[in-house]
């Protein structure tokens, strides 16, 4: 079978969700050669045999961790040249896409961008499914030059396991002066205590206009932690200052797609739809019974949020005592 | 210093926006033209860094005809004068196709800083900066949130998911911004009445020594299949809190299996 490289995404020895999902998918259409960067390769094995990769190649340098995005386009570009893959997958977070990106300039690769489903056309080609305007449009692409090369949306595949070798193989790519001009001087983590990434949590709760303040968000992170969800939040929220713009879902923020996505005080504005319109499942609690937010609802309160989420965290608790 | 400011004309976000049956394309007459909104930003910090350093703000746009209002529009926010990339054959380009034009651009106009935004509202590749600042050969800054430069060397915060990194590099650079940045100006009247009198420079395909086959659908490496409005989802259970509202949410996420 042909050969599928999936870039890793780990933290440390940590595995990534997202990239037992790229492995599940690799895993149709091809055999899955996980591309490793940095270390921690030795501690990732296990959870990538489990997903089915056959060979991990270890590239254990710290120009990886230590310049932006480009030494892991070089990587890539190497092993595409020598290994001939059939595809490349990447996660389609910020620093994914941007991967993607440079690999597609570096290889004159087309580059598929956010996708949200994979299947193979009759000549055996990948075509990818991508969701646009604000999920109004379904659009099948394929890559007609060059190796594709395929960022996928975080959530977009529920990850399946399936045993394979996961031989590793260490790998030395040349990373030129040329990759190493945007250097990583430090790294800022905000409080957002033992939440999951937003982009990669299966449970997102979001609030917006409605919570009236940032004081108030207390209230959608005590709902999250109850769910173990992360917490999102609309544009009208970060623009106020009331949580911070990181968190921001919607078109010019994140977009999620999680098992469960609640919007919370959020009237649904298309800028927002367009950032979790591809959830699987949507609850909303609103006052306003005319908010666009209710079309998408497959369960909506209509109710004042200060009263409707207290009582659900309080069922929440109960039902994990009982 | 040299800066210049890459806007992309898009259809707006609260019109309707739909692709042409024949060829897969955006259909730009479906819906209302307007600014990028990470524009705004984009032009703003260019603005901003000309008032601490000096010397000039120029606009680098790649589109139809019309998009001269998306360039007016930056013109009045106080940018110095323009470049209009305009040519049928550049219709249906993919990312590559398109930052190897502004690449080219950019090579003729020369640059200390280009400023972009992060990603556009319409193809939300997220990817051109990075993109050029490969063809162009230098420093990746994208996702800013703050950028501090002296004139040689530039610090950028990049947002990331858990906060952000600060990174360094030297000039010239490639920079994407997101709207954490500033808050953009509005054009003033003086300065819309001043757009009017900015020069702007309009090239075509064959200005830039390039031709069709080099641009548009025809040289894309990427092609669209089919596409399909997406059907719209099954109505779902609207309840009227009447005091048990946060109770039934609970029965439904228990049927769910989320608790």
């Amino acid at each position: 079978m042909a050969e599928i490289l999936v870039l890793a995404e780990h933290d440390g020895e940590t595995v990534k969700k997202v990239t037992t999902e790229l492995l599940t998918l690799a895993r149709v259409h091809g055999e899955p050669s996980v591309v490793w960067t940095g270390d921690g390769a030795e501690g990732g094995r296990g959870r990538l045999a489990e997903f089915g990769a056959a060979k991990v190649y270890v590239a254990d340098s710290p120009d990886y961790a230590d310049y932006v995005v480009a030494p892991k386009a070089e990587l890539l570009a190497h092993l595409v040249a020598v290994k001939a893959p059939a595809a490349v997958l990447i996660a389609a977070t910020s620093e994914g896409r941007e991967i993607a990106g440079r690999l597609a300039v570096k290889t004159g690769s087309g580059v598929l961008t956010d996708v949200i489903g994979l299947a193979a056309d009759d000549a055996g080609g990948l075509v990818g499914e991508q969701s646009i305007f604000g999920g109004a449009i379904t659009v099948q692409s394929r890559v007609r030059t060059g190796t594709p090369i395929i960022a996928v949306r975080p959530n977009a595949a529920t990850p399946v396991p399936a045993a394979g070798p996961a031989e590793l193989e260490p790998v030395q790519a040349e990373i030129p002066a040329s990759a190493k001009t945007a250097r990583l001087t430090g790294k800022v983590v905000a409080e957002q205590g033992e939440r999951p990434e937003l982009t990669e949590a299966s449970i997102v709760v979001s609030g917006g206009r409605g919570l009236g303040s940032g004081e108030h968000f207390a209230l959608i992170e005590q709902l999250a932690d109850s769910l173990g969800a992360a917490v999102g939040a609309s544009r009208a929220a970060t623009d106020a200052g009331w949580y911070p713009h990181q968190f921001q879902v919607g078109q010019t923020g994140k977009t999620v797609s999680p098992q469960l996505y609640m919007a919370i005080g959020i009237s649904g504005a298309i800028q927002h739809r367009a950032g979790m319109q591809t959830s699987k499942t949507i609850m909303v609690v609103n006052k306003d019974p005319e908010a666009p937010i209710f079309e998408l609802a497959d369960f909506g309160v209509v109710g004042d949020l200060f009263k409707v989420v207290p009582q659900l965290i309080e069922e929440i608790s109960k039902r994990a005592e009982g | 210093m040299n800066i210049v400011v890459l806007v992309k004309q898009v259809p707006d976000t609260w019109s309707e926006r739909r692709l042409r049956a024949d060829d897969s394309t955006l259909d730009r007459d479906a819906a209302d033209a307007v600014i990028n909104e990470l524009d705004d930003y984009a032009i703003e910090e260019g603005l901003r860094l000309q008032e601490a350093h000096g010397g000039e703000v120029t606009i680098v746009s790649m589109g139809p005809g019309k998009a001269a209002d998306a360039i007016r529009k930056a013109l009045s926010m106080g940018a110095d004068k323009a470049v209009h990339v305009t040519d049928e054959a550049l219709r249906g380009s993919d990312g590559l196709v398109t930052s190897a034009v502004l690449a080219n651009v950019l090579g003729r106009t020369g640059f200390d800083l280009v400023i972009l935004g992060s990603e556009s509202t319409d193809a939300r590749m997220g990817m051109l900066a990075a993109m050029l600042a490969e063809r162009l050969g230098v420093p990746q800054m994208s996702f800013a949130s703050k950028v501090e430069t002296d004139g040689s060397k530039i610090t950028i915060h990049r947002q990331a998911d858990y906060g952000y990194d600060t990174v360094e590099g030297a000039l010239p650079a490639v920079v994407s911004v997101v709207e954490k940045i500033n808050e953009p100006r509005y054009p003033s009247f003086k300065g819309i009445m001043a757009a009017k009198k900015k020069p702007v420079e309009t090239l075509s395909l064959a200005d830039l020594g390039m031709d069709a086959s080099q641009a548009g659908l025809a040289a894309s490496a990427t092609q669209v299949v089919s596409f399909a409005n997406r059907p719209p989802r099954a109505a779902g259970t609207i309840v009227t809190d009447e005091g048990d509202g946060g109770a039934k949410a609970a029965e439904f996420l228990a049927s769910r299996k989320f608790i």
